[in-house]
């Protein structure tokens, strides 16, 4: 075969195997969200506990808001001490953790709330307009959202307690 | 004659207009339009399926909020671009015709455009010697081969 014949050859396949390499790399679930760095969308939940809560009423707070569900397990399971923690911590620092439980049955959801003694607000989000307005992919996700409404960070996957703090004063 | 024309047209117009006409009303409705817009997206929750498609949770609740932004009166463009706004550009299945996104449009075309001149090129070239490569007749055969076929070609008559 003619040099100029190998080196086009190799040419064309060059490319396409750096872009199946930085493919592979990436973690297909690692998709960045749009709404980071911007107004959070608005919503309103009714809790678990009767009680209601909107974005527009914790305005000035800062706000944790935790996407989950009872049959996510173990990364929900593993979390909701961390969110617990949390909450008791930064409670009385402005700081307010919000779970919104998606896809999922309320008895199942009240269960798992009661099981690990979670005392922060939960409410469930039946129709997932909320879990959509926040381009949910799964279960956990979480917004770190500003005291002006911005929203600071998103995380995939269940969280620690490092990770936790470490965003929390960030926006303090 | 003429007569027979006219009525052959208006019953060619009469089976068109009949055969068209529940399919732009369909086309026209929400459920179609609905439809139309989730098969647009990809479902966050499944591999390679669309929002049409999928028997999800997920699926199904974006398909009603579809549906519930058409009724109240939003475009499908103001649709499409709240999805993007949420869950970026990756909830297309389809990519936006701009920038970057051009070479995903343009490089299949561009692929298969040079495939068909390399082999446009490699069949002129092969006319160009003669029909094929066996049929260079400016190359004379060898004659011990010449000779050695003869012999079988009388072995094989016998």
């Amino acid at each position: 075969m003619a040099t100029w014949k190998k080196l086009s050859l190799l040419l064309s396949i060059i490319p396409l195997l750096l872009l199946l390499a930085y493919g592979f790399k990436t973690n297909p679930r690692d998709v960045p969200s749009p709404l980071v760095g911007h107004q959070a969308p608005p919503f309103a939940l009714s809790m678990f506990d009767g009680s209601s809560n909107s974005l527009e009423a914790l305005r000035g707070k800062v706000v944790v808001l935790n996407f989950w569900a009872s049959w996510c397990y173990p990364a929900c399971y593993e979390e909701a001490p961390h969110l617990e923690a949390a909450w008791q911590t930064y409670r009385d620092r402005g700081v307010m953790v919000i779970g919104v439980d998606m896809q999922d049955r309320d008895t199942e959801a009240k269960a798992f709330i009661e099981r690990l003694k979670l005392s922060f607000p939960n409410g469930p989000d039946p129709q997932g307009k909320i879990s959509i307005d926040y381009g949910i992919y799964g279960v956990p996700e979480t917004f770190f959202i500003r005291k002006d409404g911005t929203i600071h960070y998103k995380h995939v996957g269940a969280l620690d307690a490092k990770l936790l703090k470490a965003k929390i004063e960030e926006m303090l | 004659m003429n007569n027979r024309k006219q009525s052959l047209a208006v019953c060619l117009l009469l089976t068109i207009a009949l055969g068209v006409w529940p399919s732009v009303i369909l086309a026209g409705s929400i459920e179609e339009q609905t439809h139309l817009l989730a098969a647009e997206l990809r479902c966050p929750v499944c591999q390679n399926l669309s929002v049409a498609d999928s028997p999800s949770e997920m699926a199904i609740q974006m398909r009603e909020v579809i549906f519930e932004k058409l009724k109240n009166g939003e475009s499908p463009e103001q649709i499409r671009g709240y999805f993007v706004s949420r869950y970026g550009e990756w909830i297309l299945l389809a990519p936006t015709r701009k920038g970057f996104n051009w070479i995903a449009w343009l490089l299949p075309f561009v692929v298969i455009l040079v495939g068909a001149g390399i082999i446009i090129l490699r069949i002129r070239r092969a006319i160009g010697r003669g029909h094929g490569p066996n049929a260079d007749a400016s190359h004379p055969l060898d004659p011990s081969y010449t000779s050695q076929l003869e012999a079988e070609l009388k072995e094989s008559e016998r």
